[in-house]
């Protein structure tokens, strides 16, 4: 197997007694998807903050491209190249969708503090954003106001900000909630053709959506992860089953 | 400096620090509470100030006075409260910013056209007139060590009052946490009427304090609303141990400042020079304090909230 | 061209056919007001950029509207009594020269945020609107506890300094200089606001997370803002200084922030012409009402109050409607 692009290693971290993460590892390698999955209030949001640098570690180490980034912040992960989109949009509301893609590549130029020509007509940025627009679908929407976009249109947009920084990995909360059926179908496809450019570590609730694309599953339960295999072996793990059969009870 | 000269410089700081903290305490607890910034509170420290010099004028009584200070300021506070405060719980700061700055165009030019442009004058009881002698011979104002004892006194009380009382059960529950509040069946608009009002007292009747020693005129507030910032800013917003804390701390540097900065640089500097050098630095020294705790603690000493 | 555009129009010609009026119908005190107009309203596109589109509530403009007075004032006064600023470690004389000045007042105004906004900016919500207005405040008792430049009574200049190729005595010429530096600034700042590094601004003032998940930092994007923000402002308080002849720690003072965040707010927040429409708003009212009232402020107090509650876009927002302000 390739040298893993994201490694945690023994991550945990607590909120008073409440421990979010307990001894928590796991890798992202090249090409794959790994779908992190587990009930709510599993800890799956801590450990994703943590992976992106919003929350620091109690213990444990997280390496990105082989270097240790447990004390970087955000925006260094993101230099160094971590695509991340949010389970609740975080997009700028007032400004239209192709600002938001704009902003992206800005973010991507690496040169943010320029003054004078404006962002729309900068033909580096425009054409990275718009190719990344082009590519989930939203070129039609480009010149609406991100607030006045639905639901579903949100997510996607998401998706596209995270692809104009053409990252080296891509760290996804629950990309296809509130999708329809016809928008999840699309984003699976994207999904499916993404993983050959940087992997993903994508956290789902849809299992269909998972089961068809993830490589690998790791199963997280009060902040620890129970088990890691590909579909089948998860499927068939007595664990998992007792821990999410118990939840439905 | 002599021993009993730095010690009554001492209490001077506390004095200032205790009147201080009446302004600031009202103030974080308002924020704290409701969440809301009320550049207005000085005006409250002014309207109470000008009630106890208007009362002390017709009746003569200081006691009388003093607790008109209370009366109206809470008064004006509340009526504020009802009026215009409660519309902006919902808004931004921007909003409550503007909205209590046209609060202290239109209280500080209304008081300006009821009883003109003249400062008036509060004079200290002839009870609480003269010095008295501390232990260790130092003399010192009765009327300043007064201030400091009501001060500490009311610190404590509101320390009580938000411990033990029902009242500030409801106030710290409504710290974190407004729909429990509400879910409990409080009446919340009643509840941040009386807070704000608590508030508005305690400023009135620092004002009122203060105005006997200084004169009382209109944009008397706003000097002390500022200071009271810094010490929020120090202390950490909503925390009244942090606004006590703070409080004594600004007082206490800024008046040891002023007294001290001048000596000191006389020690290397000729003497108008070191003046006027010391006297400016002194000006800054409480803002190079928040600027030094704000490095350390982004959050004040007892500040939780970002805010 | 779109509405808003139209009324930016109507508000750069309506304030230049004003004093060119006054000067046919020959009443010098009303190109003064415009001048007042023009510098007020510099010193609030200056607080736009950070108030309108960085979301940074300053309320210690103040500080860089006064120290640019003061950089004029000092100059103008050393160059006046032909005294040097400095003897040590080289000579530097006062000026008269407005273009130098406007310089010294620009870098000061701008070092100044650098340091204030460095400090400030660690913080955000109701602890910056407090610090920034404590910083504001904090000179203003350095400038009155500091006697060699006046102390609490200001400097007076006895001449308005100049300007090359004209008579910065004559009202209309003095106006057309600042007109001339208003849309110069207004001109940059529409710039800055379409640049990519107004995108992100914007973008850091709506969802900050957003901004650093593509990799920028919005503390640096706010501080550069800040500084922008204060260079300008820190210009128009050096007009203002000339304009009065006289510098005094009122500059300094706490109700000057307010007031440029007043004509801010009045004229519409994030606005390119709002602080034009707000500044000359704002003369107006001091004017008419007055001559009215010595209790004109209540007024301003009310109409300020109504404004917040009930027409929250400003002027330039309640004629433009929602449209985008950045389009």
């Amino acid at each position: 197997m390739a040298e893993p692009v994201l490694q945690v290693q023994g991550v945990s971290k607590s909120f008073g007694a409440l421990a979010a993460s307990q001894d928590v590892s796991l890798d992202l390698v090249p090409g794959e998807i790994h779908a992190l999955i587990g009930p709510n209030g599993a800890g799956k949001s801590t450990l994703i903050q943590q992976i992106a640098g919003a929350l620091r570690p109690d213990a444990g180490r997280i390496r990105f491209m082989g270097r240790d980034v447990t004390q970087l912040g955000i925006v260094q992960r993101a230099r160094l190249g971590l695509g991340r989109t949010f389970q609740i949009s975080a997009l700028a509301m007032e400004h239209t969708v192709l600002q938001n893609a704009l902003l992206g590549a800005l973010g991507a130029s690496g040169r943010p503090y320029r003054f004078l020509r404006p962002a729309l007509r900068d033909p580096d940025l425009r054409r990275r954003a718009e190719a990344a627009l082009e590519r989930v679908g939203l070129s039609e929407q480009m010149w609406m106001r991100t607030s006045d976009l639905s639901h579903g249109q949100r997510r996607t947009l998401e998706v596209a900000v995270a692809l104009t920084l053409a990252p080296r990995a891509f760290v996804m909360d629950e990309p296809m909630a509130g999708l329809g059926t016809s928008g999840s179908k699309r984003l699976t496809g994207l999904l499916d053709e993404l993983r050959h450019e940087a992997p993903i570590l994508l956290v789902e609730h849809d299992m269909d959506a998972v089961f068809a694309l993830a490589d690998r599953i790791s199963v997280l339960v009060y902040g620890r992860i129970i088990a890691t295999g590909t579909v089948e072996e998860i499927r068939a793990d007595p664990e998992v089953r007792r821990a999410y059969l118990g939840e439905e009870d | 400096m002599s021993f009993s000269l730095f010690v009554e410089q001492l209490l001077n700081g506390l004095q200032l620090g205790v009147t201080l903290f009446l302004t600031a305490s009202g103030l974080t607890l308002v924020f704290g509470v409701m969440g809301l910034i009320n550049l207005a509170h000085g005006s409250l420290f002014m309207i109470g100030a000008y009630a106890a010099a208007a009362v002390a004028g017709a009746t003569g009584s200081f006691l009388l006075a003093s607790a008109a200070s209370l009366a109206a300021a809470a008064a004006a506070g509340a009526l504020i409260e009802m009026v215009v405060i409660r519309r902006l719980y919902s808004r931004d700061h921007l909003d409550q910013v503007l909205a209590t700055f046209a609060l202290i165009l239109i209280l500080s030019e209304g008081t300006r056209w009821i009883f003109g442009s003249f400062p008036l004058y509060l004079s200290i009881p002839d009870w609480l007139a003269g010095p008295v002698t501390l232990p260790g011979g130092i003399r010192y104002p009765l009327y300043r060590l007064t201030i400091i004892l009501v001060g500490l006194v009311i610190a404590a009380g509101l320390f009580l009052l938000i411990a033990r009382t029902r009242l500030g059960i409801r106030i710290r529950a409504g710290e974190s946490d407004r729909e429990i509040v509400a879910a409990l069946g409080v009446n919340i608009a009643a509840l941040y009427t009386i807070v704000f009002a608590i508030g508005a007292a305690l400023a009135g009747l620092s004002g009122a304090l203060v105005g006997a020693i200084q004169s009382v005129q209109v944009g008397m507030g706003e000097p002390v609303m500022i200071l009271a910032f810094v010490v929020i800013v120090i202390g950490g917003i909503g925390s009244i141990r942090g606004a006590l804390i703070g409080a004594i701390l600004v007082g206490v540097t800024d008046t040891l400042g002023r007294a001290m900065l001048p000596d000191l640089f006389r020690l290397f500097m000729d003497n108008s020079a070191a003046t006027s050098v010391g006297s400016a630095l002194a000006s800054m020294l409480i803002y190079v304090l928040m600027a030094a705790v704000l490095i350390v603690r982004p959050t004040g000493l007892y500040g939780a909230r970002g805010a | 061209m779109s509405r808003e555009g139209l009324i930016n129009l109507a508000l750069g010609l309506g304030l230049l056919a004003f004093p060119l009026w006054a000067e046919w119908a020959e009443e010098p005190f009303m190109i003064t007001l415009s001048t007042r107009v023009a510098i007020l309203a510099l010193a609030g596109v200056g607080l736009n950029l950070s108030l309108g589109l960085g979301g940074l509530v300053s309320l210690g403009h103040a500080a860089f509207f006064g120290i640019g007075g003061y950089a004029m004032g000092i100059l103008a006064s050393h160059a006046q009594s032909y005294t040097p600023i400095f003897e040590w470690p080289l000579v530097i004389e006062g000026t008269k020269a407005m273009p130098v000045i406007w310089l010294v007042a620009i870098a000061a105004a701008g070092l100044l945020a650098l340091a204030i906004g460095a400090l400030s900016l660690r913080t955000s919500g109701v602890y910056f609107i407090m610090i920034t207005l404590a910083f504001g405040q904090m000179l203003f008792y350095f400038a009155v506890s500091w006697p060699a430049y006046g102390g609490e009574d200001g400097l007076s200049i006895y001449v308005r300094n100049a300007f090359p190729g004209l008579n910065t005595l004559v009202p209309l010429q003095f106006f057309l200089i600042a007109y001339a530096l208003l849309m110069a600034v207004l001109g940059l700042a529409a710039l800055i606001t379409r640049s990519p590094f107004g995108l992100a601004l914007d973008a850091a003032r709506q969802v900050p997370v957003r901004v650093e998940t593509v990799g920028i930092a919005p503390y640096r994007l706010r501080l550069i803002a800040f500084v922008i923000s204060g260079m300008i402002t820190g210009l128009a308080g050096a007009l203002y200084a000339d304009l009065n002849r006289f510098v005094s720690p009122a500059m300094f003072n706490w109700q000057t922030s307010g007031e440029i965040v007043i004509l801010v707010i009045l004229g519409g927040t994030a606005r390119l012409f709002g602080p034009v429409a707000g500044a000359a708003f704002f003369v107006a009212l001091e004017h008419l009402l007055g001559g009215v009232s010595d209790y004109w402020r209540i007024y301003l107090g009310l109409v300020l109050l109504a404004v917040v509650l009930f027409a929250r876009g400003g002027i330039v927002g309640t004629l433009a409607g929602r449209e985008a302000a950045d389009g």
